[in-house]
């Protein structure tokens, strides 16, 4: 038993030195820094959102129909509030509608993804038909639909995203899971007598971390546009300002009044751009020299094993991941 | 590809769909309020609890569900609340031909997506590959419903090109080919739209099949051998880049149920993402359910035709 942490040790400490490297090739793209700014420029508004903007953003208190100036950065709407405090507060909605959902859609997701991968059996192959079952429901609609018979509010909401989008990450974790539970180290640690546990969260869940982690950007990017396009279908909560909402809400006074739709829309594609970036910039630098293998393929899987995948397993892979509800 | 697989997928698909029916039902069973409190509730209890013994409301749940299931299988969905005395399937066939037309953007995308593809794809990182490379990352980053209405103030309200939403004139009135060409008309901007996405997907997919193709054996052998590389590139690469984008197609029409629920409402289309939304909106409960199965059934479908058609085009499959 005495050898078990160190070799848990030695594999930290390798992990470690290759975490540095990564993190040093992900800091060499130009693309993947300008779209870490980006979120973070987006980010940090959200995050000062009430210091930002001093006006109420449902206080209906200037002039109606105001162009940007100095003193109302993105104008005034047509019942005289202030788009800037508007968009800013829609930018910390969208953050911590996505951010919760991240939290607990990675959670079910990693731990059946693992349970799955790493039991095998009966439990396996039940957790993946669940899988294909929910991934062979157009999500949008089911979400359009709960919420519209549940009623608006976030924490429904919330809760109903991080329930159904954690079907992806199952599936990657899963099967990384299965690669790395065959490699040697594991085989060793196993012979030495560790438990299950102890193999499965000191030596495999590491090695599956970094898939996990180019992944997660994407799935917010498209968390960010699943809460706005429910709040333009006016399925958001009412009580919170979102950016979709804003956008619905220019829908009718588009032609002399520009501003209304321009500044949420713009937020909103630098915030999913920044985030597609960043997975992009993540991935390559986790598949270091594989040049013509960027975007839209999973990890370690050469042109062949990609190719010769039965579509059978109905794994769209990150282009599922990166399909929009809007577009 | 053998029977064996054929069946055991075909099961799986079975499966799958029941499994649908099965949550989908409980789910929008168990939603508070129902059709009789939004249609029947300021005429008295003594009333609604007649209306719920008509519509079976007041029945167990499981006896409900079997009861719907055994319908179901024989195509029969229902009846319509907010539409009283219409079929649940006749309602949603009025709808489903106008979100198909929509569909037209998959085509028109896949061609599109492919073409620009394959020339970027002769020169990586040459400038045409940089151009549509960021124009295929715009296109994933822009939501469809902000773009519909930049373009909306663009082309429609600005230049005049197009109109701004509806499927017809309404004033017009225009019949036979008049009317079909007015509908084209307004058909065009949801469909650029809509495909705006589809492009930066399937352009994404086919530039990198055709990369990776590009660094195989086969396709030095024919340069070797002197074939045209236009015609390497153009014709061996793509077919096996092509691949990938098959198994995707499933996907593809999950999204375009999605996307035309954002599209339909931006465009005051009158499409089944309409008709989802107003129904929602009514508790028309019966409608709602038909239109996620309908969905979703069209989704287990191609995914089932898309792995039978991989299976038979690429003989390098195997199946255990």
């Amino acid at each position: 038993m005495t050898e078990t942490p160190r070799a848990a040790d030695i594999g930290g400490a390798a992990l470690a030195s290759e975490g540095a490297s990564f993190l040093r090739r992900f800091l060499r793209r130009p693309d993947g820094v300008a779209g870490l700014a980006m979120i973070l420029a987006v980010a940090l508004v959200g995050l000062l959102a009430g210091r930002l903007a001093d006006a109420d953003p449902r206080a209906m208190a200037y002039p109606t129909f105001l162009r940007p100036s100095g003193r109302y950065l993105m104008g005034t709407d047509a019942v005289g509030r202030d788009v800037f405090s508007r968009v800013v507060h829609g930018i910390a909605t969208s953050l911590t509608v996505v951010v919760s959902v991240m939290f607990i859609s990675t959670a079910i997701g990693l731990t059946l993804g693992a349970l799955a991968g790493y039991r095998g059996g009966v439990l396996d192959s039940l957790i993946m038909r669940v899988v294909d079952m929910m991934q062979s429901v157009p999500g949008f609609l089911l979400a359009i639909v709960v919420v519209s018979l549940l009623g608006a509010g976030y924490d429904k909401l919330i809760l109903l995203l991080g329930l159904t989008s954690w079907t992806f990450l199952a599936r990657l974790v899963r099967a990384e899971v299965l690669s790395v539970k065959r490699r040697e180290f594991v085989e060793s640690a196993r012979s030495m007598g560790a438990p299950g546990r102890r193999i499965l969260v000191h030596h495999v869940l590491p090695n599956v971390a970094p898939a996990v982690v180019v992944v997660l950007p994407l799935m917010a990017s498209r968390l960010v546009l699943i809460e706005a396009g429910l709040a333009f279908l006016g399925l958001g909560d009412p009580e919170n300002v979102s950016l979709g909402f804003l956008i619905s809400e220019a829908q009718p006074h588009l032609q002399y009044y520009w501003w209304l739709s321009v500044f949420p829309g713009v937020v909103l594609v630098a915030l999913v751009l920044g985030l597609n970036l960043v997975g992009e910039a993540l991935n390559d630098a986790l598949n270091p020299g594989q040049g013509a293998g960027r975007l839209a393929r999973g990890r370690r899987r050469g042109p062949e094993a990609g190719s010769a995948q039965p579509g059978g397993a109905s794994q769209p892979g990150d282009v599922t991941l990166l399909g929009t509800p809007g577009s | 590809m053998s029977a064996g697989y054929v069946l055991r997928r075909l099961a799986q698909a079975v499966v799958t769909m029941v499994g649908i029916v099965v949550v989908t039902f409980v789910l929008v069973q168990m939603a508070p309020g129902d059709a009789v409190d939004t249609l029947g509730a300021e005429a008295g209890p003594e009333y609604a609890r007649q209306l719920r013994a008509d519509l079976r409301l007041d029945r167990p749940l499981p006896e409900q569900l079997a009861a719907y299931g055994a319908r179901a299988v024989r195509g029969d969905l229902g009846l319509s609340f907010s539409q009283p005395g219409r079929r649940v399937t006749s309602v949603i066939g009025d709808y489903l031909p106008n979100t198909l037309l929509m569909g037209t953007a998959v085509v028109f995308s896949s061609a599109l997506g492919v073409a620009l593809a394959v020339r970027a794809a002769k020169r990586p990182r040459g400038p045409f590959d940089s151009v549509t490379s960021l124009g295929a990352l715009l296109g994933f980053a822009v939501p469809g419903f902000w773009l519909g209405q930049m373009a909306i103030l663009l082309l429609a309200l600005r230049l005049g090109l197009f109109p701004i939403g509806l499927m017809a004139d309404p004033r017009a009135g225009y019949t036979g080919f008049d009317h079909v060409v007015d509908v084209g008309v307004h058909l065009a901007l949801p469909v650029l739209v809509l495909a705006a996405g589809e492009v930066a997907m399937v352009f994404r997919i086919t530039r990198i099949g055709v990369l990776q193709e590009r660094q195989k054996d086969y396709i030095r052998t024919a340069l070797a051998k002197g074939v045209a590389a236009d015609r390497v590139l153009g014709d061996h690469a793509l077919r096996n880049a092509l691949l990938p984008l098959v198994t995707v197609l499933g996907a593809r029409v999950g999204f375009l149920f999605s996307g035309a629920v954002l599209v339909e409402r931006l465009f005051a289309w009158p499409g089944v993402g309409t008709l989802l939304v107003s129904s929602a909106e009514l508790r028309d409960r019966p409608v709602v359910l038909g239109i996620v199965l309908v969905a979703s059934f069209a989704l287990v479908a191609t995914t089932f035709v898309t792995d039978m058609v991989y299976a038979l085009i690429d003989p390098r499959i195997r199946y255990d």
